[in-house]
């Protein structure tokens, strides 16, 4: 079935699973419309690639709306592809030319083993939070809502925080495999929020001892984790959460 | 009105306000040592799974949960945009849990349950203390204090928001405590494992079959108690709002294993979606109801104009919802707001190239809030310019994440253009039929969560699957189960080595070992977009006699088809995405049957169930509460074969009334 008139060329990585080595693989994307996210012209290769008996591609995905941070491709040489502020499901087939070759490939990490092809495991995110990522309330405990008020600015602050979406493109875009904005954005979604404030420093000891546990590597400060973050996480975060590590560690 | 004896909904006695509170100080307690040994199975990792798990392990259960993604905070609840509902009556504006409970049941067109609305309702406020606790960033205002807005069906301000992303908010709170309960020992995760059966001894859910979707592998689990929290099951429709993933395999295993199903045919069709672009497409995406608060919706009054939206001046515009519903205007609930988007593009109205669109429009409240926000600045006689300027600031502020995402997908500035939208499957109300304990027909089963059948009738208010979803796993199931868990003390855990594992198991590696055997011509996805098109064209926004009866002959046909010729490519032991799709899809082939004899056999319209014969003259739903105020509760009777058993709804607390947003 034809849906629109670009062909393109695909070199992907293939890998059977975590233990055997992968290679490229090229396939042609045939009658790819703009108007297709990236991962819809990805439906369309393995459609056909069933269709001729051969094994399609896995990957990973959910919402296709770049809330769940499920989507995880590496697309020529950036995570998440050529486009700023987006995941890979919100990627469109506009945003490239007929006749372009692309590059995919998993995010390349220590920490994320492959499970198939461009599916990674990023467990390690969980354990991290698993570590100190949460306020310590029990449910029953609250008081009323309004009984804490919290300034608008630091709120709004908290929420730009909060609006990780845990896809770890920062760590695949670091050739560190640092997991710092990651980790700093939790850290300072609770340090920033009265009701965080009173574990902070044994949250941000905590996950930052899992982060180096996981295996992630150390922070050069290159910024290269914002400059492909699609949600726009700051490296203020980073900063903060440095801040917060000293203060917690000198006392 | 024929029934079952397993249909007993089991009310507290009491009045409806005193219900609830008198139940929890008299339910069945577990005392803490015992809770160490009981097991406790949650299949769901959503604001109902999540909170629940969380919750349970808190009070000392051993948890164990279960769910399809690679982290539990992926789950589908993470994309909710709009906000959640509590009656906290922050804004003085006359709410009260009495009116939220009004509100839920008369949206839900009277074809809820009293008694757990009213509990609903209740519970709702604790819901955002706990949340706030948690440190979910809500959105606020200068002085602090917690903001809130509209949604439809209502006339009060109740909702909570934090952007467009209040349910990743929400979601990652519930995901926090559930990651705390993990980093104490108390709950284990089994991470991308899809529940594949339940497993039933002596008349008791005694647990779960799971395949480890990274190895293939079958496992058995043991539970005391098993919490399906699953979602809901939109996707049978193949397009729809829900993430790709979202499935019915885990409660239609377990209605085929005895549960009841609840009013299946009940689906909520949202009226603002980004229309359909063309046939790759593979999942709708939702422009969140919230913007109805500011956006009016609108068509041309001249058949297909080709104009701009633009182009067109105001006294050639028919704001059909302010028009037809005075009262509530652009603020009607769902079903309504659909069903008129639907009239007026099937009547050849609709804008876009498909002309099946209709415009949501921002201009007018962009030049309010602008005039607004330019007197807050001491800003006198502001050009036209500065104030649309101004104006659009407020607007991002609100919705910036929408129209971003708007802008994406379409290729089009709604900052610049009215945004066009058309309904699109969103939600289910129907599911596994509940007793008052969120107990299934099963015993020791329970569903939370959109995966009941619950609270919302036949018609949900936006804002409020948020709201259950936390009431049922937060404030709910931890004090109901009690009432079973309290019974089960002496059980020790059941070895799986047990016959009804084995044969369980077997069960499943059977079908496993058919469907990777077919190797026909066929995709999984070519069978579920056919499946997907019947039920659009045929269950969905409207139905009739003729179409549903056509619709059940023709998916019978899907599925022999299926069986025979569909292709699954790969190996059954080892990361295989078709091979879960085929499961899920072969499970939808089924329900998509069920919901149409469903649909076919309500002889009335009520909420997001219309019947093109029962209607007013004015197109309006016309119920019939002397034959059908009852939910439809179906048992699993063999392939194709469904038994309708009926539970009488009683309203002692509203009056059952026409439902007019006139
Ligand atoms: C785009 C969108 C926006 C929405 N916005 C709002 C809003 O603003 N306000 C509001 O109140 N409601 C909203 N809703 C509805 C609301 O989000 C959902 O009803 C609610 O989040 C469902 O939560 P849940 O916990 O029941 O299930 P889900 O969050 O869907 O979670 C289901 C869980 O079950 C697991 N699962 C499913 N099947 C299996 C299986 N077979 N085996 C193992 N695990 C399985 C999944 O992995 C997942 O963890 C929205 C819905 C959509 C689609
Ligand atoms: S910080 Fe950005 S890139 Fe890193 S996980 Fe969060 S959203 Fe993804
Ligand atoms: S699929 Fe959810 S963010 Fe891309």
């Amino acid at each position: 079935m034809s849906h629109g008139n670009m062909n393109l060329t695909l070199k992907v990585w293939k890998q059977k699973n975590k233990n055997e080595k992968g290679r490229f693989e090229t396939y042609m994307a045939k009658g790819i419309s703009p108007d297709m996210s990236f991962l819809e012209m990805f439906d369309v290769v393995n459609e056909q690639l069933i269709n001729e008996g051969k094994e399609p591609i896995a990957f990973d995905h959910d919402c296709r709306e770049g809330i769940c941070g499920m989507c995880s491709m590496y697309i020529n040489g950036r995570p998440h592809g050529p486009k700023e502020g987006i995941t890979t499901c919100q990627l469109h087939m506009r945003s490239f030319k007929d006749g372009d070759t692309i590059v995919v490939e998993p995010w390349r990490s220590a920490a994320f083993p492959v499970i198939k092809d461009l599916a990674v495991d990023r467990s390690s995110f969980d354990r991290i939070m698993a570590s100190g990522g949460f306020v310590s309330v029990n449910t029953g405990n609250a008081k009323d809502a309004n009984n804490i008020l919290i300034p608008k600015d630091d709120a709004d602050d908290a929420f730009n925080a909060a609006a990780c979406i845990g896809c770890g493109a920062c760590v695949a875009a670091c050739k560190n495999s640092s997991a710092m904005l990651f980790v700093s954005a939790k850290v300072s979604q609770l340090a920033l929020l009265p009701q965080g404030k009173i574990e902070a420093k044994a949250r941000v000891l905590n996950m930052v001892k899992q982060m180096d546990e996981e295996g992630f590597g150390n922070c050069t400060n290159t910024g290269a984790c914002e400059a492909e973050c699609p949600k726009g996480i700051s490296l203020e975060n980073i900063a903060r959460m440095n801040r917060e590590y000293l203060s917690a560690s000198l006392t | 009105m024929a029934s079952s004896p397993k249909l007993n909904a089991k009310i507290p006695e009491g009045t409806i306000e005193n219900k609830w509170t008198k139940y929890r100080s008299t339910v069945h307690l577990v005392n803490p040592s015992n809770k160490r040994s009981l097991e406790v199975i949650v299949v769901g990792s959503g604001l109902a799974g999540a909170s629940a798990a969380a919750s349970l392990a808190e009070m000392g259960y051993k948890v164990k949960v279960l769910y399809f993604q690679d982290s539990p905070r992926r789950a589908h609840s993470i994309a909710a945009q709009g906000g959640v509902n509590a009656a906290k009556n922050y804004q003085n504006d006359g709410d009260s849990v009495y009116r939220l409970f009004y509100d839920t049941i008369k949206g839900g067109d009277y074809r809820a349950r009293e008694a757990n609305v009213h509990r609903l309702a209740e519970v709702s406020g604790a819901i955002i203390d706990q949340c706030v606790a948690q440190g979910v960033p809500f959105a606020r205002e200068y002085g602090g204090t917690l903001s809130n807005r509209s949604f439809g069906g209502t006339q009060v301000q109740r909702t909570f928001y934090a952007a467009g992303q209040t349910g990743q908010q929400l979601l990652l709170g519930a995901y926090s405590a559930l990651q705390r309960q993990v980093g104490m020992g108390a709950v284990q995760l089994l991470a991308r494992h899809e529940m594949m059966d339940v497993v039933n001894i002596d008349g008791k859910c005694r647990g779960i079959i799971a395949r480890d979707l990274v190895t293939g592998k079958l496992e058995r689990h043991f539970g005391h108690a098993v919490l399906l929290c699953t979602g809901g099951y939109g996707n049978v429709f193949y397009l729809s709002t829900n993430a790709m993933g979202s499935n019915v395999t885990a409660i239609w295993k377990a209605h085929k294993k005895g549960a009841f199903f609840g009013n299946p045919c009940y689906t909520q069709i949202h009226p603002t979606c980004i229309p359909v672009s063309g046939d790759h497409q593979s999942k709708l995406t939702l422009m969140s109801e919230s913007l109805r608060n500011d956006g009016r919706i609108w068509v041309p009054k001249k058949q297909n104009d080709t104009r701009k939206g633009t182009d067109i001046p105001e006294e050639e515009r028919d704001y059909y919802l302010e028009r037809r519903y005075p009262a509530f205007g652009n603020l009607v609930p769902r079903d309504v707001a659909s069903r008129a988007a639907k009239e007026r593009c099937d009547a050849g109205y609709g804008v876009g190239s498909s002309k099946m669109a209709v415009f949501l429009d921002f201009a007018a409240n962009t030049e309010r809030y602008g005039k607004i926000e330019a007197s807050k600045q001491n800003i006198h006689n502001p050009s036209k310019e500065q104030i649309i300027k101004l104006g659009k600031d407020v607007i991002k502020e609100k919705y910036g994440n929408l129209f971003d995402m708007y802008k994406q997908i379409t290729g089009e500035d709604p900052y610049e253009v009215p945004m066009r939208i058309y309904p699109a499957v969103h939600y289910t109300m129907g599911g596994l039929w509940v007793d008052y304990n969120l107990m299934t027909t099963i015993p020791g089963l329970y569903a939370l969560g959109e995966a009941n059948f619950s609270d919302h009738g036949a018609n949900r208010l936006g804002a409020s699957a948020l709201m259950q979803g936390l009431a049922d796993g937060y404030f709910v199931i931890p004090y109901t189960i009690g009432d079973y868990l309290a019974e089960e003390i002496r059980t020790k855990s059941i070895p799986t080595d047990n016959d009804a594992f084995a044969k369980a198991e077997a069960e499943v590696q059977d079908r496993i070992t058919k469907l990777m055997g077919i190797r026909g011509t066929k995709s999984v996805d070519h069978f579920h977009k056919r499946l997907g098109k019947i039920m659009w064209d045929k269950c969905g926004m409207g139905r009739n006699k003729e179409g549903l009866t056509s619709a059940i002959s023709e998916i019978q046909k899907i599925r022999e088809e299926f069986w025979k010729d569909v292709r699954v490519p790969g190996d059954a032991n080892e990361f295989n995405p078709e091979l879960e799709k085929a499961h899920r899809v072969a499970d939808f082939i089924e329900l998509g049957e069920l919901m149409c004899k469903d649909a076919l056999h309500r002889d009335e319209s009520c909420g997001g169930h219309f019947r093109d014969e029962y209607q007013t003259l004015e197109g309006e739903a016309m119920r019939d509460d002397e034959n059908f105020a009852y939910v439809a509760a179906w048992e699993f009777k063999g392939e194709g074969n469904f038994e309708l058993h009926k539970e009488e709804l009683k309203y002692e607390n509203i009056k059952i009334a026409a439902r007019s947003y006139k």
